[in-house]
């Protein structure tokens, strides 16, 4: 037996991870609607704090669905590295030949899909409700589709900073909060340029470029926070 | 090159080296701070529109200078101790962080006396405000997760990704509340004017700025100081100097 040479291919342990990751998502169906119904009431609860005036909520809409979305994403975030901390994966992971920053996105993508993607997808649901035109119901979907790569890569940061510690989630906003300005910045303002028909692609494109930047930097700095956090 | 950077990663020299620059820079920021508070806040000419309400920028505007500046020390000492492990460079950035924090509290609290007198509001949503928030939590941030740490090895490391990461990011945050600014401006609010700072006005506030970033040094090497002694505490190289003292 060789311990230097890996018996699977990289891509093979990254589909390992996120297969592994995934299946505890769907056995844990609760994990995946919380942060759901937790927009679903936070919506809610504007339209009784602002009054139920249909003009000022539909001018309101991208900005109350991009924030709503940011505090789920904050939400969830959490608890991304939590469980295998507790259980010593973190550990095998470490031990794993296999650069780390890959294995990590393994989790991370599959968290996506559970939270950001499907959040994204069901977001025009509430858009409706809160009377945003229907110019900018696709483009919040696609805006919150390219944003929550970024905003749950960024959490990943947090929550493999904060896992160590016990009572990490107040940290936890502090830490991600200033982070996710630009994201949000260029989110809310596709929404509303797709709104009042102006040039919404071009903030698109920047929200691409900003996901796109994560992908390659944040792994990094997630698998270096995840062995400090590991080895304390 | 590499000799005086194993020097300095020497806790013993640089407790040495520290105290004698220090020694030499206090009374040279002491003396800059006053000079270039009084030549600012006697000597200049009053403002023609904000009459000697503007004065207030020699200080708002040096602990806004030197706070961004600040970020940057931080995370280049971050950087070198992630790469190198130089215990020094951990001290560096676990001392930077609370002084920067301080100086942009600062920056904030007095643009806020200055925008009553300026725009009617102690708080406006300007670009430049919004991002100087923005740098006081990435700090407070910085600050929280060393505190949180129990191993303060294992916080230096976290904290330096974090501030890594918010160097990456602030270029982006800087840009993006300035472009959000532009599009949903309020009423304009122009109040440097349209003429540049007069130089009677100018040199003193760059005497301030100097002032600022000698007073930042002096607070970071004092800080340094005190973890230095704190951690090497049960030492031969600290009892040798009780002993002598």
């Amino acid at each position: 037996m060789s311990h230097d040479v890996p018996s699977v291919s990289l891509i093979a342990a990254f589909a390992g991870q996120f297969a592994r990751h995934a299946k505890a998502l769907i056995n844990s169906p609760a994990d995946v609607a919380n942060p759901l119904l937790f927009f679903f009431m936070v919506v809610t609860l504007f339209p009784l704090g602002l009054g139920p005036d249909p003009e000022r909520l539909s001018s309101m809409a991208p900005g109350i669905l991009w924030v709503v979305a940011l505090l789920a994403s904050l939400m969830v975030s959490g608890k991304l590295f939590a469980s295998d901390f507790e259980d010593g994966s973190l550990e095998q992971l470490m031990l794993s030949p296999y650069p780390l920053a890959i294995l990590a996105l393994a989790e991370v993508a599959a968290h996506w899909f559970a939270t950001g993607a499907l959040l994204a997808l069901i977001a025009p649901v509430f858009g409706v409700m809160l009377g945003l035109p229907s110019e900018g119901l696709l483009v919040l979907t696609l805006s919150l589709l390219l944003g929550s790569v970024c905003l749950t890569l960024i959490g990943a940061l947090g929550s493999a900073l904060t896992v160590s510690i016990r009572r990490g989630g107040l940290l936890l906003s502090l830490l991600i909060i200033p982070l996710n300005v630009p994201v949000l910045i260029f989110g809310t303002t596709a929404v509303y340029e797709a709104v009042v028909g102006g040039n919404w692609v071009s903030w698109l494109a920047l929200l691409g470029g900003l996901a796109l930047g994560s992908l390659a930097l944040l792994p990094i700095a997630i698998g270096a926070a995840l062995r400090v956090s590991v080895d304390t | 090159m590499w000799t005086i950077i194993h020097k300095m990663g020497s806790p013993p020299w640089f407790f040495r080296f520290s105290g004698a620059l220090v020694r030499w820079l206090l009374p040279l920021t002491i003396a800059l701070l006053c000079v270039g508070a009084f030549w600012g806040l006697l000597i200049a000419p009053p403002d023609f529109r904000q009459g000697n309400s503007y004065r207030i920028i020699y200080i708002h505007v040096p602990a806004a200078v030197v706070a961004l500046a600040g970020y940057y020390v931080m995370a280049f000492a971050g950087a070198v101790s992630l790469i190198w492990r130089i215990k020094m460079a951990d001290v560096t950035m676990r001392a930077a962080a609370p002084v920067g924090a301080a100086l942009t509290a600062i920056a904030l609290f007095t643009g806020a006396i200055w925008g009553k007198p300026t725009w009617g509001a102690w708080w406006v949503w300007d670009a430049r405000i919004t991002s100087m928030l923005l740098l006081f939590f990435l700090y407070l941030g910085v600050v929280a997760l060393f505190e949180a740490y129990e191993n303060k090895t294992a916080a230096a490391r976290a904290c330096a990704v974090l501030s890594l990461i918010g160097t990456v990011n602030i270029p982006i945050i800087y840009k993006s509340v300035d472009w959000w600014y532009s599009l949903h401006q309020p009423a304009s609010i122009k109040f440097m004017g349209e003429s540049a700072i007069d130089s009677s006005m100018l040199y003193p506030l760059l005497l301030m700025i100097a002032a600022f970033y000698c007073l930042f040094v002096v607070a970071v090497l004092l800080n340094m100081r005190a973890e230095v002694l704190w951690r090497h505490r049960e030492s031969g190289w600290i009892q040798q100097l009780v002993e002598r003292a």
